[in-house]
């Protein structure tokens, strides 16, 4: 299989697709506005008659558009994804992201026609792992954990017989995905069966009398941020703590950071990974035009044998600081 | 009858200390079932590998049934072979706790661990027909879930397995965060987690005490405690009830589950042992009630 | 000193508020076309609002000698500038430079990157705020030009240099 390096760019709104599939998306990635996806946030998504008017112009475009189904249903509420799937194939979509295995058997069954994708929600990183769904579901292509080296991705593209997704851009997650319960421990809502991440309902920002902020989840201050100090998402995974060795306050998991692999690119592409994956559906149709422009010129000066010359995303990061996290050396972890 | 099991023990503990704590696990404590083995790190696992045969001989021979756990990150070569290497046994039991586990097992007989993600009656459906006999649903389940998934998995002839007792796992990631915290990294750790065999406290900015680390997992800083709540999980269907191993006396904490599932202690009587024998800790149980996990919310109607 | 800080540290004098009074009094009939045009041309906004159709906004230009009071309510539409003295206790307040406040509107920005940079600031509803951008965000086009625009040739004018000197002041500001 030769890389077909496709860029796959978030959408979190119809005004946001058409920006993505105008900037040059090869493709585009949303969900409906329930449970059924991990960016459940508010105000955010699509209706069905939404994602209909949206694949339209995305197929017009030549865009393919990937439904995200990748929470985890609770037992007694698997309806809302099974009606979510059978929305999304009545609609046309060209592929599911799914993550729980209750419902890529449903999709495998019910509408076999659709490709399935794997999210990194299911957290396959081995070989062993992605065979597992290919062999049982028919999954044609996994989003790989943000927690592998390049080497390792191509060592696994090697043992695997479906088409490998990495993340390129965007928040750089540090929980294994689909295994964290951290937001569901501080607010009763859960990541897995809700599709959220520090929801917005229990985020308070207060500013202190000296301009610095604090950022509190559910009444926990999560990080306090001095009065010109960048700030980033108020997750727990990036907040600051104290420990018996850290006294002073420390980022126990992660500083606020966003992934930025431009220039690992062309490694990447020839590591065998067949598509790119740019995180942000919670992000602005100016994020959105921004970053799938500088990916999309990057790509094709790749492909054409030239030197990318990548635009300066930083702006538009996570505390404005970018990292390449595990892909390029494995000290990260 | 509700069976007892004792979960595999998260934290990196001495071979020493292991010995110990299983010999008394053996001798003295009524739970009916222990799982064994490294699931969180498997740098750790060489520490206490040679004592194994051993131990699993100790605790068969005082009749408990033990079950070996799988890593609950697969990703480096170890990582993968002591995936396989255990798939490939046959007696005892083996719990998985990552797909690379059930690509390895195939349809022979398993149990799936609460790494699993089985959430739903579908997903129990599904590992039921690949050879599931036995589940562990994921802690962060509320009632009615539970109840749903447990009556489905029932029907299908598996066990089903909630946990009951001590720190729930609520992350797991790539990087180790006690090496982080002491300024190195994964594989330069010298095994700082020794040093917290309960866990590595974090408080938040304004002094509360929140999570805690435990190598590449963050826990609960509370312990779970869904003791009041058992005679639910039992009308529920499920079989089996988790305890897992703190730096407690978890004999006495097994006889107190014993004992007030039996009917030998009152609901209230128990409950106020459980908090005295857990010390500092504070219990809580807002997952099963679908509030925040960290809460303890006290029971309708007890029963 | 970010801008923010500044402003907020500056009391207020009789003839300031004095001016700002009088300015709010001017802007308004501007205000109530603004909204009622863009709630006609753009009704599924309120359907991202949600709940929040109902929530008092405070939209806090620092620069500008008064404040905005937005409720989205398709009911009861209310834009209205306060002077910062007399405004009104809202559920959710979002305090920034006004052309970035603008910028944000029209998606020239993206408003997580201006939060980052802590060149925007937000109190109060966090989920309110997050319906809001959510609901503006999905709207094709631009509400600045849309708006310049009804008011014909001097209106576009009056914007473009709105944007050249919010250019020009961002710059000064980094060489400071």
């Amino acid at each position: 299989m030769m890389s077909l390096a496709e860029l796959i760019c978030p959408a979190g709104t119809p005004a946001a697709l058409r920006v993505a599939v105008d900037a040059g998306a090869d493709a585009v990635y949303c969900g409906f506005q329930d449970a059924t996806n991990a960016r459940n946030f508010p105000g955010l998504n699509f209706t069905p008659d939404e994602l209909a008017a949206s694949v339209v112009y995305a197929h017009a475009h030549g865009t393919k558009v990937l439904l995200a189904l990748n929470t985890y249903p609770p037992a007694g509420k698997l309806d809302l994804w099974r009606h979510a799937a059978d929305t999304g194939a009545r609609l046309g979509v060209d592929a599911f992201i799914v993550a729980d295995m209750g419902v890529a058997d449903y999709i495998a069954h019910t509408h076999p026609q659709v490709r399935l994708h794997l999210s990194v929600q299911a957290a396959a990183s081995s070989p062993e792992a992605i065979r597992y769904y290919c062999e049982s579901f028919g999954v044609k292509r996994v989003v790989l954990p943000r927690i592998l080296t390049i080497p390792e991705i191509r060592q696994i593209r090697k043992e695997i017989p479906c088409e490998i997704e990495t993340f390129i851009f965007g928040n750089h997650g540090l929980m294994v995905e689909g295994r964290c319960s951290l937001t569901n421990y501080l607010t009763g809502q859960s990541t897995n069966m809700d599709g959220v991440c520090s929801p917005a309902s229990d985020v308070e920002y207060v500013r202190d009398a000296d301009g610095s902020m604090s950022s509190q989840l559910a009444g926990f201050t999560i990080d306090r941020f001095g009065p010109d100090e960048k700030a980033g998402y108020p997750t727990i995974c990036k907040g600051r703590y104290t420990a018996p060795h850290r006294p002073e306050g420390y980022y126990a998991f992660e500083e606020p950071v966003s992934l930025n692999l431009s220039r690992l690119l062309p490694e990447l592409i020839e590591a065998g990974v067949h598509a790119f994956k740019i995180e942000g559906r919670q992000r602005s149709k100016s994020y959105v035009r921004g970053v799938v422009r500088a990916f999309r010129a990057a790509v094709d000066d790749i492909k054409a044998g030239r030197k990318a010359n990548i635009a300066d995303l930083l702006a538009l990061t996570e505390g404005q600081k970018q990292t390449q996290g595990a892909f390029e050396t494995k000290k990260w972890r | 009858m509700t069976k007892l099991t004792l979960g595999p023990i998260a934290y990196h503990w001495s071979a020493e200390a292991r010995s110990d704590f299983y010999a008394r696990i053996a001798d003295e404590a009524p739970v009916d079932e222990v799982y064994l083995g490294e699931v969180i790190c498997s740098k750790r696992a060489p520490f206490h590998e040679a004592e194994l045969p051993a131990t699993i001989e100790r605790l068969e021979r005082a009749g408990k049934r033990v079950i070996l756990s799988t890593l609950a990150e697969v990703m480096l070569k170890r990582e993968r072979k002591a995936t396989e290497d255990l798939a490939e046994i046959d007696a005892p039991e083996i719990e998985i706790n990552n797909a690379a586990g059930l690509f390895a097992r195939g349809r022979r007989p398993h149990r799936i661990g609460p790494f699993m993600n089985a959430y739903n009656e579908a997903t129990i459906g599904w590992m039921a027909a690949q050879g599931a006999t036995h589940v562990c649903l994921p802690s962060e389940m509320p009632a009615p879930a539970i109840a749903v998934a447990a009556r489905a998995a029932r029907e299908l002839g598996l066990g089903v397995e909630v946990q009951v007792f001590g720190r729930v796992s609520l992350a797991v990631s790539a990087r180790c965060y006690h090496a982080r915290a002491h300024g190195r990294t994964k594989d330069n750790c010298q095994f700082v987690c020794e040093e917290d065999p309960d866990g590595m406290p974090l408080r938040s900015r304004d002094e509360q005490p929140i999570l805690r680390v435990n190598g590449i997992q963050t826990q609960s800083e509370s312990y779970l405690d869904l003791l009041p709540e058992t005679p639910q999980l039992v009308a529920d269907s499920v079989t089996h009830l988790r305890l897992m191993p703190q730096r407690v006396d978890m004999v006495a904490v097994a006889q107190v589950f014993r004992d007030a599932v039996d009917g030998r202690l009152s609901m209230g009587e128990a409950d106020a042992r459980l908090a005295a024998l857990s010390g500092d800790a504070r219990l809580s149980n807002g997952f099963y009630h679908g509030a925040a996990g960290y809460r303890r919310i006290a029971m309708a109607a007890p029963s | 000193m970010s801008i923010h800080a500044d402003v907020n540290t500056r009391p207020p004098g009789p003839g300031r508020t004095a001016a700002a009074r009088l300015a709010c009094v001017l802007i308004q009939p501007f205000l109530s076309r603004v909204v009622r045009r863009t709630a006609a041309r753009h009704p599924s906004l309120f359907a991202r609002l949600g709940p929040h159709q109902t929530t008092d906004f405070l939209i806090d230009p620092v620069e500008l000698p008064f404040a905005l009071h937005l409720r989205p309510d398709p009911e009861a539409l209310v834009f209205r500038a306060v002077p910062r003295d007399a405004a009104p206790h809202t559920g959710a307040v979002i305090r920034g430079r006004f052309l970035l406040l603008l910028e944000l509107v029209d998606s020239e920005q993206d408003g997580d990157a201006a939060f980052f940079s802590r060149d925007l600031e937000v109190s109060g509803d966090t989920e309110a705020v997050v319906r809001l951008r959510n609901a503006l965000d999905d709207i094709d086009g631009s509400l600045a030009e849309e708006t310049a625009a009804m008011f014909g040739a001097p209106g576009r004018a009056m914007l473009a240099r709105l944007r050249r000197a919010y250019l020009n002041d961002t710059k000064g500001q980094e060489c400071i």
